[in-house]
């Protein structure tokens, strides 16, 4: 033990701390001539391998290219409007009082021009009515929630993503589709919002797809429970004919390898709504036969397009890894912000357009991203509808690779709401005015 | 019927699982009062670090079989490593003091082990079934068993068998079984109680180890695999009483089937039925449901 | 002494109010963040006077921010000194009831079961559909008695408020300190039964002292609500519990002001490794935390406090 410590080492810590308060507030400015973009996503915990560090290897990889100008069209002009992207990453973990902390100290601290993130749902809410305060352009990437522009509407928060709900119909219209009819189905989530609204959006959809499907169980492990015995023997037991589940990353492999070991997936065909990702971790271990979706036309469910091309390309070789869909969502946004950017630079005759002239170029924006086509039709022109598709799963033994067979491609309109109802009430309404052609 | 047998074998698959886990929890409070929460920490470096010896075990093409011994090797390498070095460097240090304080130390200890493990083994997920799914499984009328959960349930009873057996029956036992009653006494009978402490210590951190290692090959080993382990493994011990062996084990076999139970039954309540068992039980019998009498002070 | 301490409250007040002019709005928010956060911290402090850990704070404090949140959205009340009162109200309820149970037990038994029921509170909020489950809900911004500010006009007036809320708190807890009742606080940690023999109920102080607790916290969990405009099941999680614990060591006991000072240098190492250092933060704090124990046990309000001890 220390003994004896002066008084002034005390005395001085108030006042650095209190100095630091005042005056660390130096805001640290963007370089002349440069657009500073704050990141966040998740970089540690759970979240981090299958979603936050390939969304932060996509915007890594993005923003450098931008920047040299080196993308292929309509994305080879140099920067945003011509100015370089300065990124500040930052850990999307901590709960959402940090984050929103966070959100304050990314705008009035480190004075960032727009912000491009989010993953959990959770920060989604908390954070878009501070980035509405402050006044700060920021556009989510990947939360789910249908939530955002359903219940307020917002000029300066923007998502390139579509909604969960699009997942749910996507699965629940392939299911008819491909296994023709199904007389009963079960669910395994997990138990906070994401799970919770997963599965309701998947039986709103059945209810009206398959009136006639029977639900036999609902199970809600906790969220990282990892051992799911129980659940495995509740749902031998009651044997449906598919198995509905958005299980994501590591509990989603912990329940294949559980339930592969014990002979689940011969008796309920699974649907996985969030399964790519594990697709290229579980290999051969991912039963064939199972049905995967990427939320959106992402990864392997991409059109064949110079552009998809060069990202699986460029991606997969710095990074050992092809993109998952987290690493498309996040090149979606940044993608979304460019072309608002050089849109409104155009509209501005040329000249580096001021926030409000982007906000007016992203709003009813229709862009093209990797191997789709986003349109920001919903939430007054804030809100992206994409096209989904759904895949089944082969494991092809002879190159040693996943891949998925059978895809089905569903339009945007067919599986999103339309504006001005919100997504629980399309589906209760059975999904009126769906264009599914 | 089907229902019935279902949770029975789910309840004692997922009781020894925790039993495993807070054996160690148990003995380390039950000898050195210290409630670690750095074994969350142990249980996940034991499960990064199996998962990966198993790793390049199978890469290097040697038979299953022995990927178990490399299980259990894993465990005690981390165990003695980190436990040996956590109580000589750090925990000597805060002895005397407050058992709160000591509680804390461990709380610091498992926030800085958590970023190690993310700088060693970064934030991918690791796999290790090979050995789970090697043991296949075993059909018991519509129930499908995996043979290697059922193994989890023999090695959970060989562990309690092993710890009562050495805590009971063997002299350094019984020495630990006194300076767990009164640690003064212990020392003024000349029993060297900082080698007790450092012994219990890494063989709580080898149990943690062990819990972690031979989970391993049934999920996928992810970050923050720790943080859910400690909250567990406190109610089991809350509930079966801390230094007691026979106390953990009922208490995990009580929590076990209540989960299954629930699961199969009411799936609403899963999430929190482990806490209302645990306050339930603590309502009733505040030390536990074997702990060991302590004399009070007057 | 005791002079001394309010004098001295009263004048860190007004620095306070004075230097919300001067610093920037990101330092405003912290720093209510910082206070809020110390209200809890205070009660913690109170128990740990009495050797009692409690590692379920978090469930005041999410009942507070949850009572809040639901009265805005229930019954439209946005004023936030009337929430302020509800949260600590709804919040010193629950605690009586709690602590009915909980005043029987001591040291590590008392911890556990105070983790028991908040993590009941949390696994009920994440079930609960209807109070928007893990994703939580956006609370309206505050009204202070008919005057509605927004933007940092409203950051600034929330600070207002928890900083006098702060004032209030410090000083209320340190005049119950000096009482008779408060008194014994110690003494029930260094031996019960002869406190007993006094004619007291330990039980009933450490009651009370739990239902103080309680009400604190759901105060500052009101404010945390107000302050960051979303309220999810979060902060009933375990792990803001032990954030609370934490800041407690960080900051001693040696008076009221001590948890303030910890709980400010803690948002402010806590938002720096975030920035800096954003895959090892987590790694920043643990060590900070060793670093208290090990060569500051009495915290750091022990550097303010030799001086006087060498006398």
């Amino acid at each position: 033990m220390i003994q004896g410590i002066p008084h002034k080492l005390g005395k001085t810590l108030a006042g650095g701390t209190l100095a630091a308060l005042i005056g660390a507030g130096a805001p640290a400015a963007a370089q002349d001539g440069a657009v500073k973009v704050g990141i966040v996503a998740f970089l540690s915990g759970p979240a981090a391998g299958p979603f936050g560090v390939p969304a932060r290897n996509a915007a890594e990889l993005l923003i450098e290219h931008i920047n040299q100008g080196s993308m292929p069209p309509p994305y080879d002009s140099a920067g945003l409007a011509g100015q370089q992207i300065q990124a500040v990453y930052i850990d999307e973990a901590g709960g959402t009082t940090t984050q929103v902390t966070e959100m304050r100290n990314l705008v009035q601290r480190e004075n960032v021009d727009a912000i491009v993130g989010y993953i959990s749902s959770g920060s989604c809410l908390a954070v878009a009515p501070v980035a509405e305060e402050l006044q700060v352009l920021t556009v989510f990437f990947d939360c789910g929630t249908p939530r955002i522009f359903e219940e307020t509407s917002y000029k300066y928060v923007f998502r390139t993503t579509p909604h969960a709900t699009m997942d749910s119909v996507g699965a629940a219209r392939y299911v008819k589709d491909k296994l023709g009819g199904v007389s009963s189905y079960a669910g395994i989530n997990q138990n906070y919002a994401w799970g919770q609204d997963s599965w309701r959006d998947f039986v709103a959809a059945m209810k009206s797809l398959e009136p006639d499907a029977e639900v036999t169980t609902e199970l809600f492990p906790k969220l990282f429970a990892g051992e799911y015995g129980s659940e495995v023997s509740a749902l031998l037991v009651s044997g449906s004919d598919i198995l509905h589940s958005s299980l994501w990353g590591g509990d989603l492999e912990s329940f294949i390898v559980q339930s592969l070991a014990r002979g689940l997936p011969q008796r309920s065909t699974m649907v996985l709504t969030a399964g790519e990702p594990e697709m290229f971790r579980l290999k051969e271990q991912m039963p064939d036969g199972a049905i995967i979706g990427g939320r959106g036309v992402n990864s392997v469910f991409a059109d064949d397009t110079e552009l998809n091309r060069w990202f699986q390309e460029e991606f997969s070789e710095r990074y050992d890894t092809p993109p998952v869909y987290s690493a498309y969502h996040m090149a979606h946004a940044i993608l979304g912000l460019k072309a608002a950017y050089d849109k409104a630079a155009e509209g501005a005759g040329g000249q580096v357009p001021s926030e409000d002239q982007v906000i007016e170029a992203f709003e009813n924006l229709t862009f093209e991203t990797m191997g789709s086509t986003m349109e920001m039709r919903l939430g007054n022109g804030h809100q992206a509808v994409g096209a989904t598709a759904y895949g089944t799963y082969k494991f092809d033994k002879e190159s040693g690779q996943p891949t998925v067979v059978d895809v089905i491609r569903y339009p945007a309109e067919c599986v999103n709401p339309p504006e001005g109802t919100t997504s629980i009430e399309w589906l209760e309404a059975g999904m009126p005015d769906a264009k599914c052609g | 019927m089907l229902t019935a047998f279902a949770i029975l074998i789910d309840g004692l698959v997922y009781a020894s699982w925790l039993f495993i886990v807070a054996i160690g929890l148990s003995l380390i409070f039950g000898v050195m009062k210290i409630l670690n929460v750095a074994h969350g920490a142990f249980y996940a470096f034991g499960a990064y670090g199996a998962a990966t010896l198993v790793g390049l075990y199978f890469e290097a093409g040697l038979p299953v079989a022995g990927a178990f011994a490399a299980m259990l090797l894993a465990a005690v390498l981390i165990g003695v490593i980190l436990g040996g070095i956590l109580e000589r460097g750090l925990l000597r240090r805060v002895y005397g003091r407050d058992e709160v304080i000591v509680l804390l130390v461990t709380y610091a200890v498992f926030l800085i082990l958590e970023d190690v493990l993310l700088l060693i083994w970064g934030a991918d997920s690791y796999f290790a079934y090979q050995p789970y799914v090697a043991l296949g499984n075993v059909v018991v009328g519509e129930m499908i068993i995996s043979t290697y959960d059922l193994g989890l349930i023999a090695l959970a009873g060989l562990t309690a068998i092993g710890a009562w057996w050495g805590l009971n029956r063997t002299r350094s036992g019984k020495l630990l079984i006194a300076v767990i009653h009164d640690r003064e006494m212990s020392t003024t009978l000349g029993i060297n109680v900082t080698a007790v402490f450092a012994i219990t210590f890494v063989i709580g951190a080898v149990l943690g180890a062990f819990g972690g290692a031979f989970t391993a090959p049934k999920i996928s080993v992810t970050p923050g695999l720790g943080v859910e382990v400690i909250v567990i493994a406190f109610a089991v011990v809350a509930i079966g009483g801390m230094g007691s062996v026979a106390g953990a084990l009922i208490g995990s076999v009580i929590v076990g089937l209540c989960r299954a139970a629930a699961v199969h039954l009411l799936p609403e309540v899963e999430l929190f039925v482990i806490y209302a068992v645990m306050a339930l039980v603590l309502a009733f019998r505040p030390q536990g449901l074997f702990s060991r009498a302590e004399a009070r002070k007057i | 002494m005791p002079d001394r301490t309010l004098l001295l409250l009263c004048a860190i007040f007004a620095a306070a109010v004075a230097v919300s002019f001067v610093m920037p709005s990101w330092a405003v928010f912290l720093t209510t963040i910082a206070v809020a956060k110390a209200l809890v911290v205070l009660g913690l402090m109170i128990l740990w006077r009495t050797g009692l850990v409690s590692f379920g704070q978090a469930l005041y404090f999410g009942a507070g921010g949850y009572a809040a949140g639901l009265a805005g959205r229930w019954l439209g009340l946005t004023d936030a000194i009337a929430l302020c009162l509800l949260g600590a109200i709804a919040a010193a309820l629950i605690a009586w009831v709690v602590g009915l149970l909980l005043a029987r037990y001591r040291e590590i038994f008392f911890a556990m079961l105070s983790l028991a029921f908040s993590m009941i509170l949390y696994g009920v909020l994440v079930k609960s559909e209807a109070l928007g489950s893990t994703d939580g809900i956006n609370i309206a911004s505050a009204t202070f008695l008919g005057y509605a500010p927004s933007g940092p006009a409203q950051v600034v007036s929330v600070y207002l408020l928890t900083v006098l809320a702060g004032l209030i708190a410090a000083s209320v807890v340190h005049v119950f300190l000096q009482s008779t009742i408060g008194q014994l606080t110690a003494p029930i940690r260094d031996n019960e039964i002869r406190v007993e023999y006094l004619g007291v109920s330990a039980r009933a102080v450490v009651h009370l002292e739990v239902v103080i607790a309680g009400a604190l916290a759901g105060a500052g969990g009101v404010l945390t609500a107000l302050a960051v405009g979303h309220i999810d099941p979060e902060m009933a999680y375990w792990t803001t519990s032990g954030g609370f614990v934490f800041v407690t060591i960080l900051a001693g006991t040696g008076s009221v002001i001590a948890p303030f000072l910890g709980s400010l240098l803690f948002e402010m190492v806590r938002s720096f490794a975030m920035a800096y250092a954003p895959e090892t933060w987590q790694l920043m704090l643990g060590a900070a935390l060793l670093v208290t124990i090990l060569f500051f046990p009495g915290g750091l309000w022990s550097l303010f406090e030799r001086r006087r001890a060498r006398a």
